[in-house]
């Protein structure tokens, strides 16, 4: 049976050590598939003014093909060469729960994540997305330093 | 560069405003009277009493459209209360979609444009005409303007615009035009460019000018008497950056901080009640015996009734319209799921914010009644109650928190320029709407609406409260004519959608993604 390996991406350096470690765990491995993904931070409870919410879902798509040209596309152009099987997502929300949630949908056996470059005062209040899906994933995750 | 200019243009309009101050009253009262002497036709025209009586035919025509609505979908607010309150939280919303504008946040986008000085000047105005029997009315036709609300939004989504660029214009005109054809109607164009008219009208009105009117009504009475014009100016140059210079910034910090104000505005009324426990009951009295019986109010029970009704129908705006423009921006495949979300804005709004405002009221004993008769003291004009220091509007208000909690009114002074300051955000987009309907979309097209809608802040500040407001009514009020006119006749394609979700919701072919 093939083994799945969810990788959150950041668009830094940091994400660029867990892929670089997922690539070392898929080889070590052997039957193994990578999902790169990067998730877009959004809240279904944040406040906008009319003429944002008009213009959301242009802004969503945009936000979307960004985040496929710059990140998700040569992720996923790297592995192949490779010779890995990858597959790429991009969705937006609570970055912990949205990883947790692909895992368990891809029925993956592990999230690899880089150490946060995350701070500032809310990530010290409410903690760090890193933080959050080690807290709360259902399935084991691997924090990069 | 053209941030730059904008600045240097906002920073020219601030540098005038010393020099000429010594020329604000004149040019104030000149103001007023022209704006008075322009407006008074129209006015007259929307509040002309029912033949025979003293009973203005527009408040009839929303009182009767919103019972309609309620028998028409059978008690929809009532019966689907909860189901919307799920909506809300997104146990409907599929996770695909994560990304687009939520329920949430359509609803939170619509409640900055109407909670507001409707919530805390309106109610004073009805409290201090119509007597605390006014908040009786005030809560019926929130009740029942929940049904109106869901009946315009869920076709303002139907109905909407969706552009090749991803984005959506939706709104009464929308649906008049499109709704009408759809159903073989004629008119529904004629219907729509009436109704952007008076949109655009309810814009500089209600979502301009009293707000301005009332922002400067609440810092002058902090800071000391001095011309409203400067307020008006200070305020157009930020309204300017925003909506012309495209400086969202200062929009994104006011919406994020609009809400807490009105979180801190409940707080502080539910803090004032709860000290004052032993009151609400006395309070609540004085609500019911004056809504049958006027307790000596200009105008006795029918006073209370018609400033309990127009204060609800301007601070919640069922049936006016502006909502469905507001509602339209969520993607769904399912327009009705919109009318439900928006149903609790008239619940928000009215029922549980005006009411905190008018009891607050109450409870202060700034309104002056005859100890002997228990009837209110009329003042010297016999036009309104007396109040300890002659406080109307936001003033009576503000007096009244500060009756529980000493330094309220600087509180309530920023969340005054706040709140106006977020629905005239708001009013501009919707009266750009309209502009836009009517005139087409383009650049210039639209810078010339936003300079209209900045020069009708410093008319708004200068006037003085009485003729703004009746103009500010008048322009909402004419809205809902046309709006209402068109929702009987589209008010049975909201019956199908409506039957249509209904069963599959029961049958569970509708089903939450969460438990």
């Amino acid at each position: 049976m093939t083994t799945k390996l969810v990788v959150g991406l950041d668009g830094h350096a940091s994400g660029e050590r867990a892929l670089d470690f997922a690539v070392t765990q898929a080889r070590l491995i052997g039957e193994c598939d990578l999902v790169v993904a990067y998730v877009i931070e959004w809240s279904p409870f944040s406040f906008h003014s009319a003429e944002e919410n008009a213009q959301r879902h242009k802004r969503r798509e945009e936000e979307i093909s960004t985040v496929m040209t710059r990140v998700i596309d040569p992720a996923v152009k790297k592995l192949q060469a490779l010779g890995l099987t990858v597959t790429g997502k991009v969705r937006h929300g609570d970055v912990a729960d949205t990883l947790n949630a692909i895992a368990k949908e891809q029925k993956a056996a592990q999230i690899i994540v880089a150490r946060s470059s995350e701070g500032g005062f809310s990530s010290r209040i409410f903690g760090s997305s890193t933080f959050n899906l080690v807290k709360g994933a259902d399935v084991p995750v691997t924090v990069v330093q | 560069m053209t941030k730059t200019m904008i600045a240097a243009l906002a920073a020219a309009m601030l540098t005038a405003v010393p020099a000429a101050a010594q020329e604000g009253s004149t040019l104030d009262a000149r103001v007023n009277e022209i704006f008075a002497d322009v407006t008074g036709p129209f006015v007259s025209f929307i509040f002309a009493p029912l033949y025979g009586t003293d009973f203005p035919w527009i408040v009839m025509w929303l009182v009767i459209a919103a019972t309609v609505f309620t028998l028409y979908f059978g008690f929809v607010q009532f019966r689907y209360f909860g189901h919307s309150i799920r909506l809300v939280k997104g146990d409907f919303s599929d996770p695909d979609d994560a990304g687009e504008v939520s329920h949430f946040q359509a609803l939170a986008t619509a409640l900055s444009g109407t909670v507001g000085l409707g919530n805390i000047a309106g109610v004073a105005v009805a409290v201090g005409i119509g007597g605390p029997g006014a908040t009786f009315w005030m809560i019926l036709a929130g009740l029942l303007g929940m049904a109106s609300k869901f009946t315009e939004c869920t076709l303002g989504v139907k109905y909407r615009n969706e552009y090749e660029d991803g984005t959506v214009s939706g709104g009464p005109m929308y649906y008049l035009s499109k709704g009408f054809r759809e159903l073989g109607v004629p008119g529904g164009g004629f219907l729509a460019v009436l109704f952007s008219i008076f949109c655009i009208l309810g814009a500089l009105g209600g979502g301009n000018m009293f707000q301005a009117n009332q922002a400067h009504a609440q810092i002058s009475g902090i800071v000391g008497d001095y011309p409203g014009w400067i307020t008006g100016l200070v305020f157009a140059s930020v309204v300017f950056l925003v909506i012309v210079g495209g400086i969202k910034s200062i929009a994104r910090v006011t919406e994020k901080i609009v809400p807490f104000m009105g979180i801190l505005y409940v707080g502080a009324a539910l803090i004032i009640l709860i000290v004052e426990y032993d009151k609400i009951g006395w309070a609540f009295g004085q609500i019911f015996a004056g809504a049958f019986s006027g307790l000596g109010v200009a105008g006795g029970l029918v006073g209370a009734l018609i400033q309990g009704f127009k204060r609800a129908a301007f601070s919640n705006e069922a049936g006016v319209g502006s909502a469905a423009i507001a509602h339209s921006a969520v993607r769904t495949k399912e327009p009705i799921t919109e009318g439900f979300v928006s149903l609790l804005e008239p619940l928000i709004d009215t029922v549980v914010i005006c009411t905190m405002t008018a009891l607050v009221i109450t409870i202060s004993g700034q309104l002056i009644m005859d100890p002997q008769t228990g009837r209110f003291v009329l003042d010297e004009a016999g036009a309104a109650i007396a109040t300890i220091d002659g406080n109307t509007g936001v003033a009576l208000t503000s007096a009244a928190f500060a009756e529980g909690i000493s330094w309220f009114p600087y509180v309530l002074a920023v969340a005054v320029v706040l709140f106006a300051f977020s629905t005239m955000i708001s009013w501009s987009y919707y009266g750009l709407k309209a502009w836009t309907y009517l005139f087409g979309e383009g650049k210039t097209k639209e810078l010339v609406f936003k300079l209209i809608f900045c020069a009708f802040v410093v008319v708004g500040a200068a006037a003085n409260l009485g003729p703004v407001i009746d103009f500010s009514d008048a322009a909402i009020f004419a809205m809902a004519v046309v709006n209402i006119f068109g929702l009987y006749f589209l008010m049975k394609v909201v019956r199908a959608e409506l039957r249509s979700y209904g069963r599959r919701l029961r049958s569970g072919e509708i089903a939450a993604y969460t438990d």
